[in-house]
């Protein structure tokens, strides 16, 4: 009996597992994966299902105070109903943070992405020199903390101590605030997009190196240029690692937090409520309104899916149409 | 730009149609884009770092008062200012990092390789299920979790402790989704098969067969995980009150808090930044020749 004639794929797609075996060992075999589990399903209980429970159920609930709400008893909790909700949506904080929010999305996710793909592109093509030195220097971002690489633009961008200023002035050009207003936008963008872009190309370079070659040769026989390889060819082939990584910037993006939350004591232009999430934080801590927070924090965990899972499902619709072509 | 001057792509003979054709200049020019790319993109990324590097040998006094990109005198003096902060809190903040960051994704990587392993080599009822479940947790906001992961964390008296930050960072959906595709592709169905013919236990199969194969995914998966915890400042930000249980990243963003009073305490900023880079940036360079980078697009290697 050939043993690779029965290998076979069980991987993310599911194909059966079905292999001849004793009974005794089937038997064996029912209990072990579920045992195998426990540990992630008891942590999945514990720290995902339990909190968003419990974030669910604050939601529904205020703080009722009665008197002058001293003394014992003069703090109640009781039903809300949806009242949380509407505060929440009618917030105009939450609803300004939120257009920040997108708006921040739209600069860093092309701007991001472009390049993590041009990146990828110039390292896959013929005769580049210095590659695996760049490539390096250009992952290096992703191995620095959030908090840090904000630590270091805060002060790139400090008058006092920026290079970019000292430049600005020997040229005698006018000297914008980068902390503050519409260059606050780009500020925080630019330390985004100088974190993840690495991250994003080592994937997309990755998937471009898993081509085979013969499809280049074949490109090249016919005449095509390096542009055109580039555009008809790779950037096609590589489509799926695009979809993950547009997918992981969107959601990272909506769910900015550090960075914004570091500025915050180089500048004054950083609200508390700069964005959603820092809004909910300040909410639950700072003011100490947890069940207005909780309703927040579970409206924009219900946009974050509906968004992810709306986007999956239009991305798996395009495969499946390019695959039927 | 003269820094760019990159050395002149010689063209292998007959490597390209185009310089046969006798157009070596054009040929050369177009190679020279995509280096010329990789090296704009390095100083790009490079920038940050170099600045913080020297900045770090500035004294106080010189932050403000010199050109940014020219060295200063007092890198050993704010080294020992560092140290003599606070009793050498920051020594503290680092091992606490990488206390939280070493045990947790080694715990957080056993997880994934049993679960991943779990998920790929058996098929059981609720198999998909479960996976779609553990994956969603990816798409949780932290900070939807982190509020109620401190109320409920509050409700045991187990905040502002060690395992406050460590318990909660264990599961991994990614590391989970990572360790399936790594399993399956790496774990060969006859080996299990083969394994059971001999009257092993499914767990002996797994520590002693699969196990061992899945160690280069695994790596991938530590180091993952590392990187995530090391960077990790929400979950500490919430969940700590006492400094001396703070991780560095949030370390550092107190010190920058009252560094915004006292701009003394910047230039402790700028050097416990540097210092605060070199274990990642070394951990990564140690173990790059273990990585397998492939596994980052879900594409794996036969």
């Amino acid at each position: 009996m050939k043993s690779t004639a029965r290998r076979r794929s069980y991987g993310a797609e599911g194909a059966p597992y079905a292999h001849p075996s004793p009974t005794t060992t089937l038997e064996r075999a029912r209990s072990a994966p579920y045992l195998f589990l426990l540990p992630a399903v008891l942590l999945f209980a514990l720290f995902f299902a339990l909190p968003i429970g419990y974030a669910v159920w604050l939601s529904f609930r205020k703080v009722k105070v009665s008197g002058l709400g001293l003394g014992s008893g003069a703090r109640k909790e009781i039903w809300a109903g949806l009242e949380n909700y509407t505060d929440a949506l009618s917030d105009s904080e939450l609803l300004h943070g939120t257009l920040r929010v997108l708006g921040y999305g739209c600069i860093v996710v092309p701007v991001m992405l472009g390049l993590a793909l041009l990146f990828a592109l110039m390292l896959d093509s013929e005769k580049v020199r210095l590659a695996p030195v760049t490539r390096l220097a250009i992952f290096l971002p992703y191995a620095i903390p959030g908090v840090v690489a904000a630590l270091l633009w805060g002060f790139l961008y400090l008058p006092d101590v920026s290079p970019f200023y000292f430049v600005l002035d020997r040229l005698g050009m006018p000297q914008p605030d980068l902390l503050d207003g519409g260059p606050l936008f780009l500020a925080l963008s630019n330390i985004a997009v100088w974190g993840g872009t690495g991250f994003n190309m080592i994937v997309i370079y990755t998937s471009l190196q898993a081509i085979p070659a013969e499809v280049y040769e074949a490109a090249k026989l016919d005449g095509a240029t390096p542009l055109q390889i580039a555009l008809r060819i790779k950037i096609p082939m590589v489509s799926p690692s695009l979809v993950l990584t547009f997918f992981f910037s969107i959601i990272a993006t909506l769910q900015v937090f550090n960075e914004p939350t570091t500025l915050k004591p180089l500048t004054n232009s950083v609200s508390t409520t700069w964005s959603p999430l820092m809004k909910v934080h300040r909410d639950a801590f700072g003011e100490g309104d947890i069940y207005g927070a909780a309703a927040q924090a579970v409206i924009i965990a219900f946009a974050t899916l509906l968004l992810s899972f709306g986007f999956l499902r239009a991305a798996n619709r395009r495969q499946k149409q390019e695959a039927a072509r | 730009m003269s820094s760019l001057a990159v050395p002149q792509t010689e063209p292998v003979a007959g490597s390209t149609p185009g310089t046969a054709q006798g157009r070596p200049p054009l040929r050369r020019r177009i190679a020279l884009i995509p280096t010329a790319t990789l090296l704009l993109g390095s100083l790009y990324c490079l920038l940050p770092v170099a600045w913080v590097v020297i900045a770090a040998t500035k004294s106080g006094r010189e932050l403000f008062s010199t050109f940014t990109f020219l060295p200063g005198t007092g890198f050993a003096g704010n080294i020992r200012d560092l140290n003599a902060y606070r009793d050498g809190v920051y020594w503290q903040w680092m091992a606490n990092s990488a206390l939280y960051a070493g045990l947790g994704a080694l715990l957080s990587t056993c997880v994934s390789a049993i679960s991943g392993y779990a998920l790929a080599v058996y098929r059981f009822r609720g198999r998909e299920t479960l996976f779609n479940l553990l994956l969603a947790g990816v798409l949780m906001p932290p900070v939807i979790l982190a509020v109620p992961q401190y109320l409920l964390l509050a409700k045991a008296d187990l905040t502002d402790s060690y395992l406050s930050v460590l318990l909660p960072q264990i599961l991994f959906p990614y590391g989970v989704y990572l360790a399936r595709i790594y399993a399956a592709a790496a774990v060969p169905a006859d080996v299990i098969e083969a394994g059971r013919m001999d009257g092993a236990s499914e767990w002996r199969i797994f520590t002693r067969i699969a196990l061992p194969m899945m160690v280069p995914g695994m790596v991938t998966v530590f180091l993952f995980q590392f990187v995530a915890i090391w960077n990790n400042f929400l979950l500490p930000y919430i969940m700590l009150s006492d400094d001396e249980k703070f991780p560095i990243t949030l370390g550092l963003f107190t010190l920058l808090e009252q560094g915004a009073n006292t701009p003394a305490l910047y230039t402790l900023v700028i050097t416990g930044a540097l210092l605060a880079v070199f274990p990642l940036v070394a951990l990564f360079l140690v173990i790059q020749r273990f990585w397998s980078l492939d596994l980052l697009s879900g594409a794996v290697k036969s």
